[in-house]
């Protein structure tokens, strides 16, 4: 408790992440809780077609005269839900590499950081695109695809922090104690390494809400679920004639990612004091 | 032999087994997709029986152990067959070979306009630090950070396609009858503005950002310093001195984003209609065109590692310390 007042206090100074936290926490909720106060169905055809926003329809209707709104907000649902579980599942992806080739070494390390280096070098959306058409689109494929083609820049980071710290005293002395390499690995070099890390996989929420948008756009996102940017790639169709529809999705991604990257600068200030931002 | 020539034919020699890596990755996933070509034209033949499916199978090489089926895949690349579009009924190579000028061109010019605005707006930044010139191009930066690149496509087409009707919204060229060479060259100029602006305005973000921060550190050195000390003056000492130092990380990071790029290139040719790599992907898609997705896959990989290679023989160029290594 005393730690998180301790950072709350240094991440509070920064007010564009505080104005920023607020706003990504209201997008939360109203992920949330929103469809069950506008109870209104995403995909329930209400009125006419590609009518611009109104007393009724605050947002407007698309072309098969879908209500905007609820659309918008099954659509956080969705963004929110791809972007955290990508981004966790390339962190977790990311720290097994990582921590693996930056404690052992030697060859586990090159054979590792090879990897690595070869997923850097495939052209990440092209691989998410042909991942997501040959098994499928669905939340959790997508979801996959994406955590596949980011974690090697989690791993990198990873690998240089565990190289930092295993020489450090306190590995030795664990090492001394009869800790396994695994013990040392999580309780005593992962919390020191942690930071960064955080810091990063915000960073990567971000990142993951971009390609999910992208992905759906081209439209491979789950027939299912509704997405801001499957919304854009319908809206796109009758661009001439009604260009809020795709503007509408299109602004709540913008204010979301901006207040993820914003939350991620603030967080980088709280928690790596001695790294200093210029 | 020479430390330069050597330089150039070890860094060469490292891309061969990154290309084997991806072609062995491409190998894989071609193996995940259900269904093989046996099944494709056995459904387009419409129902064939299990015997049929089984010849096909065999006279494909299907029915032989995979690591068999592996090496008959790699020399099947090295004559540049990537395969055969059931869809277009036409070699996955050709199909993408007419298409690869198209996207270069889009990323060669995007890349060239980032770099040009990028790193100005960068110098300017640093040596106006904490200036409100400083100030507007971080928060443009973070800006254009958070907006999905499709997106700012379709809202310049709105603006000066449909509000102010300057430009064309889409296509690589007006369909006209007769043009001098000149004036098609002026034609697709135009045509390029929007794609290549909005492609370009992620990167001119980012390489505004670390050519900042990149001269931020080296004005920390000591012959700035010196130069200072000499009596130069300040344009001299940022413009002469630090940015030509300061370059090189800007460059190295944009060879590393090539791939980043394309994949940018992809959405962005959707968008605008333009004809190439990412028009191929999204025909494929909607045709569901697995072998067609795969050589695309192959072949943009294989301009990644192109690109690399040659920033890196660059890098050694620009700072002869990497050669000596």
């Amino acid at each position: 408790m005393k730690g998180f007042l301790h950072f709350w206090r240094r991440f509070r100074r920064n007010r564009a992440a505080l104005v920023a936290l607020f706003v990504l926490l209201a997008i939360t909720l109203i992920a949330i809780v929103g469809p069950y106060v506008y109870t209104v169905d995403p995909f329930e055809m209400m009125g006419r077609a590609s009518t611009p926003p109104s007393k009724r329809f605050w947002l407007g209707t698309d072309v098969s005269g879908r209500d905007m709104l609820a659309g918008l907000i099954h659509g956080a649902r969705v963004s929110l839900l791809i972007g955290i579980a990508a981004s966790l599942c390339a962190t977790l992806v990311g720290l097994i590499v990582g921590a693996t080739a930056g404690y052992y070494g030697r060859a586990v390390d090159n054979i590792l950081m090879r990897c690595t280096d070869f997923f850097l070098t495939i052209p990440s959306f092209v691989l998410a695109v042909v991942l997501i058409a040959i098994f499928r689109p669905s939340v959790t494929n997508v979801t996959i695809a994406i955590g596949i083609v980011s974690w090697p820049p989690v791993a990198r980071l990873v690998r240089a922090e565990f190289i930092a710290q295993r020489e450090r005293e306190y590995v030795l002395a664990a090492r001394a104690l009869g800790m396994s390499d695994i013990e040392i690995m999580i309780r005593q070099i992962l919390p020191n390494a942690l930071p960064p890390v955080i810091v990063v996989s915000s960073l990567l929420v971000a990142t993951a809400i971009l390609t999910e948008s992208g992905l759906s756009f081209l439209g491979l996102s789950d027939p299912n679920v509704i997405s801001w940017g499957y919304m854009i790639g319908v809206g796109r169709t009758v661009l001439r004639l009604a260009w809020w529809m795709p503007a509408i999705p299109g602004i709540a991604i913008l204010v979301t990612v901006l207040c993820i990257n914003l939350v991620g600068e603030g967080l980088n200030d709280a928690l790596n004091p001695r790294v200093q931002r210029r | 032999m020479s430390a330069t020539l050597w330089f150039v034919i070890r860094r060469t020699l490292q891309i061969v087994p990154v290309v084997l890596a991806i072609a062995a990755l491409n190998f894989l996933l071609l193996h995940l997709a259900p269904g093989d070509a046996a099944d494709i034209i056995a459904a387009q033949s419409g129902g064939a029986s299990a015997e049929f499916t089984a010849e096909l199978r065999r006279s494909f090489g299907l029915d032989l152990p995979l690591y068999q089926q592996f090496f008959v895949y790699i020399g099947r690349l090295l004559t540049f067959d990537l395969g055969f579009s059931n869809v277009q009924h036409r070699p996955v190579f050709d199909l993408i070979a007419e298409r690869v000028p198209a996207t270069l061109l889009l990323m060669v010019v995007s890349i060239g306009f980032a770099l040009l605005i990028g790193v100005a707006l960068g110098i300017v930044s640093a040596m106006r630090h904490r200036s409100w010139v400083d100030s507007i191009v971080s928060v443009i930066a973070l800006l254009v950070y958070a907006t999905p690149q499709f997106w700012l496509g379709l809202m310049l087409i709105v603006l000066f396609s449909i509000m102010f009707g300057t430009l064309p919204s889409g296509g690589m060229m007006t369909i006209a009858t007769d043009m001098s060479v000149w004036g098609r060259a002026v034609d697709i100029g135009r045509h390029l503005i929007l794609p290549s602006i909005t492609l370009a305005l992620f990167y001119v973000a980012v390489y505004a950002r670390l050519m900042r921060a990149s001269m931020l550190e080296v004005y920390t050195f000591d012959f700035v310093t010196t130069a200072r000390a000499k009596g130069l003056s300040e344009a001299r000492v940022g413009l002469v001195h630090a940015a030509s130092n300061a370059l090189l990380p800007v460059i190295t990071l944009a060879g590393v984003q090539v791939g980043h790029l394309l994949g940018g290139s992809i959405l962005i040719e959707t968008v605008f209609g333009w004809p190439g790599l990412g028009r191929l992907v999204f025909d494929a898609l909607l045709q569901r065109d697995l072998n067609l997705l795969l050589g695309i896959l192959f072949i943009s990989s294989i301009v990644v590692v192109l690109a690399n290679l040659a920033v890196d023989l660059l890098y050694g160029f620009l700072d002869p310390r990497i050669v000596h290594q």
